[in-house]
């Protein structure tokens, strides 16, 4: 009989599973791939095989034109992999489509979450707690002082600050999948059914959203309109596009950023931000420790981002975790 | 206490100018006193609590957060007081509304160490994150939120309509909170009696010269010294020697304050005589020599004796009780000039004109010049008044050329503030015999500026990539970027490996595109010592 748990395998592109000869969210091409959501930094293009949800797969075809080899796993659906590997996809949460992946071999449990967060979010279904022996986690924001205070407060900063300046415009800079529809739901649930306008690069995304059955009410493109359409409006970009010559075609915008690392200053004022709204797709530190404690696993193995003091936390509350130091996961909204 | 987190908060998120002044202003309308007065006095470094201390708040955080997760949160943060006032517990069951301004204040002077871990924890309890914020920067100082005490000062007088020239003159008689300056200009109480306190005057100031050319008819050529720029006041009887900054330094420098017992202010280059340093006997040693007596509370009779100070003499500001700085510099000067002889001649020189026939010979003698105590030359106006500040085209600075040194990157630290995610502070180093020989690199100094935003997103990256080593804030990279080094001086010091120090170093060039082995050797930065 193999050695316990020897049928996984963390690389630093990506974790292996050698009886099914299969990858999950590789960052380079391999033959097959299991894949957890649709951020660049865990899909990408060029696989013979790429299994994902049905959401995550219109995504990839949206971004990397993969259309072939593909296979279209449900949540709560089970595939049967090479080798006796079972995969499960359970909603984690973070943005349309992700999924952690639950993966059982010879009687052993593996979740490998992907990004997650636990807080509500119009645009896709919530986390679901899984046991299991390993559970592999990100800690984008593993640090104690990361608490995500209540998106209905960002709303109102952000609607009250609208308010007081009727003749500019409030530009939110929001990472083009996941946060920026998300931003527009939560507006559209706090009662603002004023138009939104969109940068260039939001419109296919937002479309692939309102496809899917997400309400975020009535879009307008900024190319289509002028200076003074636009005053006392809220405009959606890319982050890259804040400080960018584009904005001049905007009257006198606030800048605003929506990301969790807006909870601290300095990295507000590095974007020349003007108003942070501290809104993130990610579990925050407390979110993380709880789902560790109540997923319970043998083992925690940390994909990417601030696993020293995760680590830490693991020792103080004797659990077992290791710091699996993947190549290219970036923190995406930064 | 909520508006002054208020302003601080819309303040740090500022990047206009205009409205900073404008958010300051309407703070100091709009709070009552002694509140606002603190504010100012925060806000322009002016508070001081002896019991809190930066280490007293770290000390707090000890008790509450586990010291390796505090150590990572605030190397991420960069900011002390932001990192606290973040990871503080929320407290449990009921606390006393937030306190004011002014009882925050009382509370935080009345603390001793003793008390201070019991006291402080009791004020943060009652604040939100940005009041505790607002509170720690008030305790401790150091904002870093992008407002200098001028642009404070300039606020004030724009809030009241009163002129700011006249708020730096009274600025340093008084102390927080400040109650007769906003008596003054708030209220139109008559100006604060300043007539028997020997007063900083603020300094005029030059810009640089840069690639501008001026007509020496017009303007004097004057050397500019390689010392501390300082201003002698004697007034009713009292002496005291103020920094370019306006603290007052007259316990570090004795023999001056007895030097002066006539009513004057004078601005001059402050100097110390010796040849223990290189200085050639009787005149001035080098910049090296004067930093052993900068920073002292007390100064032993033997540095008296070895590293005597002097005051070599710029420009008179007032003579006999006579306010000089309505006339002309030409007029000053001849002031000056007469006045030097009154003065000790161990303690007091004159700062010669220098001759030349025109720009060019001018710019001869420049280059030609070889003297360590020497930092280049000064343009000044010979029509203008002594203003204070930087007024464009009355004085110019013209220094000599930096040196330059090819180095080695070798370790990057994380940046503070702005830079809290960068690794901008680079420690860089030369040869110490043939690269191609197995000769090894050895730290020669650390610069963390004179590079675009844009390069530091380039040299970040690069770090990132070629780390070798982590020690805490430092990493310790691969030995592959040649930076051109500016810095102004180099001397012997036994507090680095390399012996040597330098001078205010700063990135010149980043040269991407040079092999690490053609970088300069030990022996050449060695050369370049001028003392």
């Amino acid at each position: 009989m193999a050695a316990p748990f020897s049928w996984i395998k963390p690389e630093p592109h990506g974790i292996y599973i050698p009886p099914a000869d299969c990858w999950v969210d590789p960052s380079r091409a391999v033959s097959k791939a299991l894949v957890t959501h649709g951020h660049a930094d865990h899909a990408r293009g060029g696989h013979g095989k790429t299994v994902a949800t049905p959401e995550t797969l219109a995504i990839m075809e949206l971004r990397y034109n993969t259309r072939d080899g593909v296979r279209s796993v449900a949540y709560g659906e089970t595939v049967r992999l090479d080798g006796g590997v079972d995969a499960t996809f359970v909603p984690a949460g973070h943005v349309l489509g992700s999924a952690q992946i639950l993966l059982e071999h010879a009687g052993e449990r593996v979740v490998i979450t992907g990004d997650y967060k636990r807080r509500p979010d119009p645009t896709c279904p919530p986390f679901e707690v899984i046991p299991c022996d390993i559970f592999i986690t990100e800690a984008t924001f593993g640090l104690p002082l990361f608490t995500h205070p209540p998106i209905a407060d960002e709303m109102a900063k952000l609607l009250a600050r609208l308010e007081a300046h009727p003749n500019r415009c409030v530009l939110v800079g929001a990472y083009a999948l996941g946060k920026a529809q998300r931003v527009i739901a939560e507006l559209r649930a706090a009662g603002h059914t004023q138009p939104i306008y969109l940068h260039g690069a939001m419109e296919k995304m937002c479309r692939l959203y309102q496809e899917h059955g997400v309400d975020l009410g009535e879009l307008r493109m900024v190319m289509d309109h002028e200076k003074d359409d636009i005053r006392g409006h809220i405009v959606v970009c890319p982050p890259s596009a804040l400080n960018d010559r584009w904005s001049r075609r905007l009257p006198d915008p606030i800048t605003a950023m929506a990301s969790g690392w807006m909870r601290v200053r300095q990295r507000a004022r590095q974007r020349n931000v003007e108003l942070p709204l501290v809104i993130s797709d990610h579990a925050d530190w407390h979110e993380l420790t709880r789902t560790i404690e109540e997923v319970d696993p043998h083992e925690t193995w940390i994909t990417h981002g601030r696993e020293e003091a995760l680590l830490r936390w693991h020792q103080l509350h004797q659990r077992r975790a290791r710091a699996l130091a993947m190549i290219g996961r970036e923190d995406e909204d930064e | 206490m909520e508006d002054f987190a208020c302003l601080l908060e819309a303040l740090v998120y500022t990047r206009s100018r205009n409205e900073k002044l404008r958010l300051i202003a309407e703070y100091l309308r709009g709070t009552p006193d002694p509140d606002r007065g603190w504010a100012l006095g925060a806000l322009t470094n002016g508070l001081n609590f002896k019991a809190v201390k930066s280490s007293t708040v770290r000390n707090l955080m000890q008790d509450r957060v586990d010291p390796v997760l505090w150590k990572l949160s605030r190397d991420f943060v960069g900011d002390t007081a932001e990192t606290v006032s973040l990871l503080w517990p929320e407290p449990i069951g009921d606390v006393a509304p937030p306190p004011s301004v002014s009882e925050a204040v009382e509370t935080l002077a009345k603390m001793t160490r003793a008390t201070a871990p019991v006291d402080l924890p009791k004020l943060l309890d009652r604040l939100d994150p940005s009041g505790r914020y607002a509170l720690i920067k008030l305790a401790t100082g150091g904002m870093r939120i992008g407002v200098s005490s001028r642009l404070a000062k300039v606020a004030f007088a724009q809030a009241f309509d009163v002129s700011v020239d006249d708020v730096e003159e009274y600025w340093h008689a008084l102390e927080p909170p400040y109650a007769e300056l906003f008596a003054w200009a708030a209220d139109g109480a008559d100006p604060p009696d300043t007539k028997n306190v020997p007063l900083f005057r603020p300094f005029m100031l030059a810009h640089p010269l840069e690639e501008l050319r001026v007509d020496l008819k017009d303007y004097a050529a004057e050397w500019k010294w390689d010392g501390i720029r300082v201003q002698l006041v004697h007034v009713a009887g009292e002496t005291r020697v103020y920094s370019r900054s306006g603290d007052d330094i007259s316990a570090t420098f004795p023999e001056l304050v007895g030097a002066l017992d006539r009513p004057a202010v004078l601005d001059g280059e402050l100097l110390v005589r010796g040849d223990a340093q290189g200085g050639a006997e009787g005149g001035a040693a080098s910049f090296n020599a004067l930093q052993q007596r900068l920073g002292r509370k007390t100064v032993s009779k033997k540095m008296l004796a070895e590293s005597p100070a002097f005051v070599r003499l710029y420009d008179v500001l007032s003579w006999d009780g006579e306010d000089q700085r309505a006339l002309e510099w030409q007029r000053r000067r001849g002031q000056l000039e007469s006045a030097v002889p009154k003065l000790p001649g161990n303690h007091f020189d004159l700062s010669q004109l220098v001759e030349a026939r025109d720009f060019e010979h001018l710019a001869e003698i420049r280059e030609g010049t070889r003297d360590a105590a020497i930092e280049g030359l000064m343009l000044k106006r010979r029509d203008s008044l002594y203003v204070p500040g930087r007024k464009t085209g009355l004085w110019y600075k013209w220094k000599r050329d930096p040196l330059l040194i090819d180095c080695v990157l070798m370790y990057a630290q994380r940046g503070s503030g702005k830079r809290s995610s960068f690794y901008s502070d680079y420690t860089f180093g030369c040869w110490d015999g043939d690269p191609d020989a197995g000769a090894e690199l050895l730290p020669v100094g650390k610069a963390y500026s004179g590079f675009t935003d844009a390069e530091l997103k380039k040299l970040d990256r690069l770090v990132r990539q070629t780390t070798l080593n982590r020690f805490g804030p430092v990493r310790e990279v691969e030995r592959t970027l040649v930076f051109e080094v500016a810095f102004d001086s180099v001397h012997t010091s036994k507090r680095h490996k390399s012996g040597l120090a330098m001078r205010f170093p700063r990135i010149h060039r980043i040269r991407w595109d040079k092999p690490v082995h053609e970088a300069d050797r030990i022996g050449t930065l060695r050369k370049m010592i001028r003392d």
